[in-house]
């Protein structure tokens, strides 16, 4: 499976205990790495799942050109100044991703977009920004996810598929573990899910409610007023697809449970109703702490997305689709977020952060971004289509692999992380560390007032 | 570079050394204050001005993560205050709960340099030192929720006496922290664990309580004072906001005893009358046992109308007030550490309660003798924004404007207090004392709040204006470190080399192997990742001696 | 042999794994060109595992292969992919002022190209 072969003895090797894996929201940070310090493979990633064992160990330092421009090897100075350049150049420049990288680096990024009048956005716009904008609406009671290994005793899981999006979500925070108040691990809990497709997730179940796509409103607004003494009605099959009685009975194990928790997925955010879906489930988590103590999460995809959410938020006020031609934060979802912007062919430049619109944004969005109209600066650890569409296009080292650094795990837990071996390529932090930098001074020379970004 | 500055001509207020308004020269080299300058020193003619030292917040809500979930909650008070960016700084969103940029911008345009965040629990202090890298100009610490860590709670219960030292002070060195902050201590179990429920008395015992509130109290008390921190714990006491709670604070100082104890936003644990009914002011009940007891140092948590935000690690009396508007709220369990909750708020000049507020907060302040051992601060944001001190300021210094203020509120609550039967008004030395050289003497800061040789050059020069709201809400300059930041009104530079200021008490490694078995059991995070290491200092942390004093008095 | 679903793109771990691998190298392009439908509508449209069809709606259209899934799985009438080069082809770029694309639940027609090559993982042309 690695690339270290099974006879070759590894002479010179490295155990890194409490190595955190940042590929999923889970952010498992006991992890213990065997790293081969000859070869620059880590053979061993002892505890990670499926996923994270594909993370570790696929991770070699490749024999790539660090910057180019244009498809050809440039210096990586010259690489940041052109791109200083096209993002002060440009009349709309954007800043998407940033999801896969550490905190530090992320903190570079609104401050340059800030120099630069320009717009940031991060992955959570086409992940969890739906939940982003329900939370501005109504709140949200949670956790950490010590609290529900320790007390939870009604798990619910509604829209998501962690069994293969977060593999190790059950054995180490929400069914299995033995906690504080649950000494038996799962025997002490109930374990609901809600989802369109019976998953590898519903094996766990010991109740699974197949929901008709695209009801889960329905289904959530039920509940909700059951909260407040309304009946089940009585065509609650036709609405939502799930019987009443069965209805009915979930309802009485949320309320008279000790502590219960809701995690939600992207069948929620991405499903038509986005927002609305997540406010109603928060909401109904606020509901039902008239009864008992209830408690809601959406689970984060990305190593790092619930920091850079956190970190876009200290830095503006507002979690994503932030933009500052005027001088100041605005925040307006659908105007300033990525897809948005691409697909009526807005931003003239676009810098990427460790994501990859062009493999995975609806098509117009696509279109724009590897069109001449738009020039292109990508910052990744991997070769992707948008780094290979990019006009300027940086390598950088891996987080959690080659540099440290902080992530944030998808309860807002901040974890430091722990490298394995070191890798020729600059890292996030050192790139956008001289991106700012060079932005500012560049901003400073144009001597602009501030709050004046042309739009034509 | 010019590292030197000369301050002339101004009327130096520099109530630590003695100095009540009198016209001398201030020096500055290399960040600290000096006896003499060079000729080649800057000079600033601070004619017909004021010189104090740089402000210090004893007790605000600015960095970590219960700040950053409020942000996030509240785009629409944003939206209406926007911070521009200048040519030195960067932009941001102000209203009642700041960016973090725009929060250090606008305390440094209140001339403040040190504010210190009032709770972070241990689990999440990276994320309140990562954001303090991201607030400019002041100096930051912080203090750490440890009153309902589930794991020092069962070292108290059985009285392991000193593994509870040693590991309080490895929690201490680990998180990076100022020093112990205790909230509602005993009322975590309660809420998180028997379906929102609260502790009802300090003495409470009942089944869902497993320790006594004041013996928790108790243990915390005496162990910050056996490690000599430079602030002794500072508590949020039982039954804040409740009716009748005064008895809850006069017992909660009672248990410190001779020993050193600072009561957090006291305003708010100041009412008289019966459980359940409208409050009445304690607020002579309250200044009376502080007057007289030389161990015990609280800020007021004014509450000043207009928007705030409940951010608190008492997550049961979020709760209780969402209850009446059924706005937007945020809950956050943190494991075996800590609660919070979250809660837009609006303090009303036309409700019995929240005019009844404003005027005990204006009582405590004008019913202390001891200024020094009494702080302005309106519990930022929970009281009001730190923006309302200007206000504040005025409101203590002018009876008349207080008089005129107390027309507009409700008549009812005006008339069931004494506000208006005192005269009292503050001095600028006064001022000077509980907005600076007060709070970094209750912190122990010897560096801080005052401008005598050696001292740190965090400096604020406010112009002479008779309306103190006007003078106090836009210093003509500020220098930070040494360094001029704010030069008629302008910024002229942005400072972000800060200080973070923590303790380092001494302790036995071997505790570790005490507190390892809890955490592989019951945290969700590695014991080997825990604790913080110095990258998050940002080179630029300073550890504050610990010794043992009774009083602020002592040195 | 054509027919109408509804679209459910979505995450599975094989596709995190070829992620991992490298979002250039054939493992990812295989998982993330593969249509899971349940046996009736397998049935119904005449299709079996392996076959080569193509999807479309008025966004785009992309070329994939079926693979059927055992009753109560995926309900009748809809279709998982996990999120890819190819299910981005049918993304349409209007987020209704959220910044979301709709990206679960989308109406496509299904039309049946050539049969799959047995045990052969020769992949099917990607859109240009
Ligand atoms: S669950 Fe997520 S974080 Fe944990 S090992 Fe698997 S991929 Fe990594
Ligand atoms: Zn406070």
């Amino acid at each position: 499976m690695s690339a270290a072969s099974k006879d070759n003895k590894i002479v010179n090797e490295k155990i890194v205990e409490n190595a955190t894996c940042t590929f999923c929201g889970c952010c498992c940070d006991d992890i213990t790495l065997t790293v081969d310090m000859d070869k620059k493979v880590i053979t061993k990633a002892q505890d990670a799942c499926i996923l994270g064992k594909a993370w570790f160990l696929n991770h070699v330092i490749e024999d790539k050109p660090i910057a180019r421009i244009d498809g050809k090897e440039v210096a990586l100075d010259d690489a940041i100044d052109e791109a200083a350049k096209v993002l002060m150049d440009a009349k709309f420049p954007i800043l998407y991703g940033m999801s896969d990288t550490i905190c530090e680096a992320q903190r570079q990024c609104a401050p340059m977009m800030d120099d630069c009048g320009g717009t940031i956005d991060t992955t959570t716009s086409v992940c969890h920004g739906p939940s982003g904008m329900a939370f501005q609406g109504v709140g949200e009671p949670s956790m950490t996810l010590g609290e529900v290994k320790n007390r939870a005793d009604f798990v619910m899981y509604w829209g998501g598929n962690p069994a293969e999006a977060h593999p190790r979500h059950f054995a180490r925070y929400a069914v299995t573990p033995k906690g504080m108040f649950t000494p038996n691990g799962k025997d002490d809990r109930t374990v609901v899910i809600v989802d369109v497709r019976q998953t590898k997730t519903a094996g766990v179940a010991d109740i699974f409610l197949q929901v008709k796509p695209g009801k889960d409103f329905e289904l959530l607004w039920m509940l909700r007023a059951a909260c407040k003494g309304a009946a089940i009605p009585d065509n609650c099959k036709e609405l939502c697809g799930i019987e009443k009685d069965v209805v009915e009975d979930l309802f009485d194990k949320m309320k008279n449970c000790k502590y219960g928790v809701i995690f939600f997925g992207m069948g929620l955010t991405m499903s038509r109703g986005r927002h609305f879906n997540s406010g109603a489930l928060m909401a109904l988590a606020t509901d039902l702490n008239e009864f008992t103590h209830f408690v809601a999460k959406p689970a984060r995809g990305h190593g790092n997305v619930t920091g850079a959410d956190n970190v876009v938020s200290w830095q503006t006020g507002y979690p994503f689709g932030v933009n500052f031609s005027r001088g100041h934060p605005r925040f307006n979802p659908g105007e300033f977020t990525t897809v948005d912007t691409l697909t009526r062919g807005e931003a003239d430049a676009a810098i990427v952060i460790a994501s990859d619109p062009v493999a995975n944004f609806p098509k117009p969005a696509i279109d724009h971004i590897t069109s001449d109209k738009c020039k292109l600066i990508s910052i990744d650890t991997k070769q992707t289509p948008t780094s290979e569409a990019a006009h300027v296009s940086i390598q950088t080292s891996t987080y959690g692999i080659n540099t440290g650094g902080t992530v944030y795990r998808m309860d807002d837990v901040p974890i430091s992380l722990r490298p394995a071996f070191d890798s020729p390529f600059p890292s996030d932090l050192e790139v956008l560390t001289k991106l700012r930098k060079k932005v500012n001074e560049l901003s400073k020379k144009a001597n602009r007032p501030y709050a004046t970004k042309k739009y034509i | 570079m010019n590292n030197e500055i000369h301050i002339k001509n101004g009327l130096v207020f520099d109530p630590t050394n003695k100095i009540e308004g009198k016209i001398c020269d201030i020096y500055i080299c290399d960040g600290k204050i000096v006896d003499k300058v060079s000729s080649s020193a800057k000079v600033i003619d601070a004619k017909g001005m004021a010189v104090m030292p740089g402000g210090v917040d004893i007790h605000c809500h600015i960095t970590g993560p219960k700040v950053n979930l409020a942000r996030k909650l509240m785009p629409e008070d944003h939206r209406l205050d926007p911070h521009f960016k200048t040519k030195n700084t960067q932009s941001g969103s102000g209203g009642i709960v700041p960016s973090t940029f725009a929060t250090g911008y606008r305390y440094a345009t209140l001339g403040y340099t040190t504010a210190m965040e009032a709770a972070v629990p241990p689990l999440m202090a990276r994320h309140a030192l990562e954001e303090m890298y991201d607030t400019p100009i002041i100096d930051n610490g912080y203090y750490v929720l440890l009153g309902n860590n589930l794991f020092l709670q069962s070292l108290i219960a059985e009285g392991r006496k000193e593994e509870f030292k040693e590991a309080v002070s490895w929690w201490l060195n680990v998180t990076k922290a100022y020093t112990v902050k205790l909230v509602n201590p005993g009322a975590d179990e309660p809420w998180k664990g028997h379906k929102n429920l609260n502790v009802k008395h300090i003495d409470d015992n009942s089944k869902v309580v497993d320790i006594a509130p004041r013996t928790v109290i108790d243990a915390f008390i005496n162990v910050v004072h056996e490690l000599g921190l430079p602030h002794p714990p500072h508590i949020h006491c039982n039954n804040l906001g409740h009716t009748g709670n005064y008895d809850t604070t006069i017992e909660t100082m009672k248990t410190a005893g001779d020993r050193r104890l600072h009561v957090a936003h006291i305003q708010f644990n100041s009412y008289s009358g019966e459980m359940g009914k409208s409050p009445q002011s304690a607020s002579k009940e309250i200044t009376d046992y502080i007057n007289d007891h030389e161990n015990i140092t609280c800020d007021v948590g004014q509450v000043m109308f207009g928007k705030a935000a409940f951010m608190t690690a008492d997550a049961p009396l979020t709760y209780l007030l969402r209850g009446y508007k059924k706005q937007k709220w945020v809950n956050a369990d943190t494991e075996c550490e800590s609660g919070c909750g979250i809660l837009p708020f609006d303090y009303q000049g036309m409700i019995y309660t929240h005019a009844l507020q404003w005027a005990i907060g204006l009582e405590i302040f004008l019913l202390s003798k001891d200024p020094w051992r009494i702080v302005l601060s309106t519990d930022h944001p929970n009281g009001g924004s730190f923006a309302n001190y200007p206000l504040i300021i005025k409101l203590l210094m002018d009876y008349e404007f207080r008089k005129e203020a107390m027309k507009h509120v409700n008549q009812k609550a005006m008339n069931s207090t004494i506000l208006g039967d005192l005269k009292r008004e503050y001095t600028l030395n006064e001022i000077c004392i509980i907005t600076r050289a007060g709070p970094a003497k209750c912190l122990g800061l010897k560096d801080k709040g005052h401008l005598g040789k050696g001292a740190d050059a965090d400096i604020t020069i406010y112009d002479m204006l008779d309306d103190k709201e006007e003078m106090f809400n836009a210093p003509r300059y500020v220098i930070k470190a040494g360094q001029l930041l704010i030069e008629n009104h302008e910024f002229v530079s942005d400072y972000t080399d800060k200080k973070v200021l923590r303790v380092a008490p001494d302790y036995d490694k071997d505790i570790e192997k005490v507190i390892k078995p809890f955490f592989d059991d019951f945290y969700s995070i590695s014991f080997g990742n825990y604790a913080i290491n110095d990258e998050y200092l940002h080179g630029t942390g300073q550890v504050i001696e610990t010794k043992k004093k009774k009083s602020i008095y002592e040195n | 042999m054509k027919g109408k679903l509804i679209l459910i793109p979505g995450r599975s771990a094989k596709q995190g794994v070829g992620l991992n691998k490298g979002k250039l190298k054939d493992e990812y392009k295989k998982v993330t060109t593969t249509l899971e439908v349940s046996f009736e509508d397998m049935k119904s449209l005449g299709l079996e595992t392996g076959d080569h069809v193509k999807i479309s709606n008025e966004i785009g259209e992309t070329n994939v292969i079926v693979k059927g899934l055992r009753e109560g799985k995926i309900p009748e009438g809809y279709a998982f992919i996990p999120y890819g080069p190819p299910s981005s082809c049918l993304f349409d770029g209007e987020t209704c002022a959220s910044g979301m694309p709709e990206s679960k639940g989308m109406k496509i027609d299904i039309e049946f190209i050539k049969k799959g090559e047995k045990k052969k993982t020769t992949l099917p042309p990607l859109n240009s």
